[in-house]
């Protein structure tokens, strides 16, 4: 099969969306041509749908998201670009009170189809407002829906589910990943939503792991099973809604859980997933369940600090070898 | 303004405070070359941002503050920081991420801060330093001292919720702040026009109540006269003042960004005006530099940077736990209460 890079398969999502609907449009900061966008998933949209479809807006986020909001109450389907998620925080009124509440205020009358594109993550000394990893925000808001893609296959088919969708969808995308390569079909696809997928089957101990930790976590596994140690690693690929059996039905193969992600430990996904199967599965765990997760500090500039909190591969086998040692 | 005029022997600034203000651009420009340089050889990390062709601006707006005024700067603020008495050294030590960093190697080239000279913040999200100044300034009225606050700011963040709320409360309270908008003709990729229908910004100001001007960001002694008047009417109670600098960066918007939105005609017009160059000319048409005294000037300097360089490159590289410090004044990140700090609780 042919290979992508995960900002190409963005693009080709974006692309064949736009083509299938014209009710499709893009919205954001620098993402008409020349420029393209920051991290360059737009370029070339411009020219081919045209300024009309690809609009750039000035510096104006909440104004902008407010008006993804509004269009698509009235029957359009906005795509928008926060260049940095760090950046969402200036719009956040628009997110939490209005597009992930007008429905339900509304008793179900209106849909609010737009999907909020961003990119998030460390490992670039990008500092503390620009590399910061705030799913959790939205993951916790009702009314919102939370994709995390950790290939280009996942991003290519989450991304189009994602416009199809009726409600509002954070897009959470990794700087780091734009330039990684994956195995997409030439034919067209979609993934569902809360449908979560096993990067590599394992024994001993299951991994959930989200975005750049999913390849940390197939690294670890490597590393581990010249150990002869043997990991499954989860991805649920979309934060809410959560494949929670899938996750489930590993633990009760494995009997340990470890949930890694490059967010603040503290109030994190990971804490939602443990909660959920120390419900469903306390009887089949035989160790507690151990999370690798940034510490909760904001991101250092500094090269050497900034890799002290990120999560690697080693982090992740040391704690996996201490889990399955009973050294916890 | 008529070029005689501007060409005048200016009365009200001494022989020392123009060459004060011609040193200052020069090492601004200086500075963030060598910046460039060691980014590109892979020394300095992260994003650089660089004000080459607006040194003009702070140069000319610090030069009429005094050292306990405050500032709020923004992601494009080497030249603002410098400007307010920043050193060298430990500028290069932050980028170099080293324990004598501004910053301790926490918050790189777009957070430089120093409390200790009322620089209260570079910022990474455009447009959030304009309320703060605003605060700073409403401390400064609470406080009962005759300090002003300065935002610098670009064009760009005009279009922000930010700007329009913190002018709005500015004016309502009548707080000693100037609002000093950097308009470099461009926001990241997007020409001004993009960002505003009609791109008059001193009507927008009046439209607050504030009194507001626009000046040339090429004339650093343009800047410093209006900046002086500002300061004037905050120190004595006239509340704020927004002023517009027009100028422009001679570079992409990060160091590897081609520029390719900025026209090349347009780039070149601009070069013409370069602020330094300019201030060279008045200089020496006053008697007031020599080549030599020039060249004295461009080697001190050079030596200033090679020895700040020096310094960062053997300043000690923070401990990788580091990182977990400074969270909060009276808690580790763990929320343990640290014993020194927790006793004034
Ligand atoms: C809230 C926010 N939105 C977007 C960005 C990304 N960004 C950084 S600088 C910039 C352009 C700023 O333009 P302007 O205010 O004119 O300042 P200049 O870069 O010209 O100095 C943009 C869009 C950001 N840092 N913060
Ligand atoms: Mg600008």
């Amino acid at each position: 099969m042919r290979e992508i890079t995960y900002r190409e398969a963005l693009k080709e999502a974006l692309i064949e969306e736009m083509k299938r609907d014209e009710r499709v449009f893009l919205l954001g900061e620098d993402i008409a041509d020349p420029f393209g966008s920051a991290y360059k998933v737009t370029l070339g949209l411009s020219s081919i749908f045209g300024t009309d479809r690809v609009i750039q807006t000035p510096i104006s986020e909440q104004g902008f998201t407010g008006a993804a909001v509004g269009a698509a109450l009235t029957g359009m389907r906005p795509v928008v670009e926060f260049m940095y998620i760090d950046f969402t925080t200036m719009a956040m009124e628009q997110l939490v009170n209005q597009a992930a509440k007008i429905r339900y205020m509304s008793g179900g009358q209106a849909k609010v189809p737009v999907v909020f594109r961003t990119q998030g993550g460390p490992g670039r000394s990008s500092a503390a407002q620009h590399a910061q990893s705030i799913e959790a925000l939205f993951h916790h808001i009702p009314g919102l829906l939370v994709a995390m893609p950790s290939s280009a296959y996942d991003a290519k088919g989450l991304l189009k589910t994602a416009i199809r969708l009726d409600d509002p969808v954070i897009f959470i995308e990794q700087k780091l990943l734009y330039n990684t390569k994956g195995e997409v079909p030439e034919e067209e696809y979609t993934i569902p939503f809360g449908v979560a997928d096993v990067k590599r089957n394992g024994t001993d101990c299951t991994v959930v792991a989200t975005s750049m930790t999913v390849l940390k976590a197939l690294k670890a596994a490597d590393i581990l099973a010249e150990e002869g140690i043997s990991i499954e690693v989860v991805d649920p690929r979309t934060l809410f809604p959560l494949d929670i059996e899938t996750i489930v039905e590993s633990v009760k193969k494995t009997s340990r859980l470890l949930i890694t992600h490059e967010a603040p430990e503290r109030g994190g996904f990971a804490a939602e997933v443990a909660a959920q199967v120390a419900n469903l599965a306390f009887d089949y765990l035989d160790a507690p369940i151990q999370r690798v997760c940034a510490p909760s500090v904001p991101i250092p500039f500094a090269r050497n600090m900034e890799d002290y909190i990120m999560i690697d591969e080693s982090k992740i086998a040391d704690r996996v070898r201490k889990l399955i040692r009973g050294d916890i | 303004m008529d070029r005689k005029n501007q060409e005048e022997l200016p009365s009200d600034l001494t022989k020392e405070q123009l060459l004060a203000m011609y040193r200052k651009m020069q090492l601004i420009r200086g500075f963030e070359g060598t910046a460039k340089k060691y980014f590109e050889a892979g020394e300095i990390g992260g994003f650089l941002h660089l004000s080459v062709g607006q040194e003009a601006v702070p140069v000319g707006t610090c030069s009429a503050l005094r050292k306990d005024d405050y500032i709020t700067s923004t992601h494009r603020g080497h030249g603002d920081v410098l400007s307010k008495g920043c050193e060298v050294k430990r500028m290069f030590a932050e980028l170099y991420g080293r324990t004598d960093g501004y910053c301790k190697g926490k918050g790189g080239s777009m957070h430089i801060a120093d409390f200790s000279q009322g620089i209260i913040g570079a910022n990474g999200i455009v447009s959030s330093g304009i309320p703060i100044a605003v605060g700073a300034a409403l401390s400064i009225r609470m406080r009962g001292t005759d300090q002003v606050a300065v935002s610098f700011f670009g064009d760009g963040a005009t279009a922000e919720g930010s700007f329009h709320e913190a002018l709005n409360l500015a004016s309502l309270w009548q707080v000693p702040v100037i609002f000093v908008c950097q308009n470099n003709l461009y926001a990241l990729s997007q020409p001004w026009s993009h960002s505003a229908r009609d791109g008059n910004l001193v009507e927008r100001a009046q439209s607050y109540h504030i009194p507001a001007e626009s000046v040339d960001g090429m004339d650093v002694i343009a800047v410093y006269r209006s900046v002086e008047k500002a300061v004037d009417r905050a120190r004595s109670g006239d509340g704020p003042t927004f002023i517009e600098a027009r100028t422009y960066r001679f570079m992409g918007h990060y160091v590897g960004d081609p520029g390719a939105y900025m026209p090349e005609e347009e780039q070149e017009e601009w070069r013409k005006k370069d602020a330094i160059a300019k201030l060279r000319r008045q200089l020496k048409m006053w008697g007031y530099l020599t080549d030599k005294v020039d060249e004295q000037i461009a080697t001190d300097i050079e030596a200033e940077l090679q020895d700040g360089i020096e310094y960062a490159r053997s300043s000690v590289i923070p401990e990788p736990r580091e990182a977990l410090n400074d969270v909060y004044v009276h808690f580790d990140y763990l929320g343990r209460p640290l014993k020194e700090e927790s006793n004034h609780a």
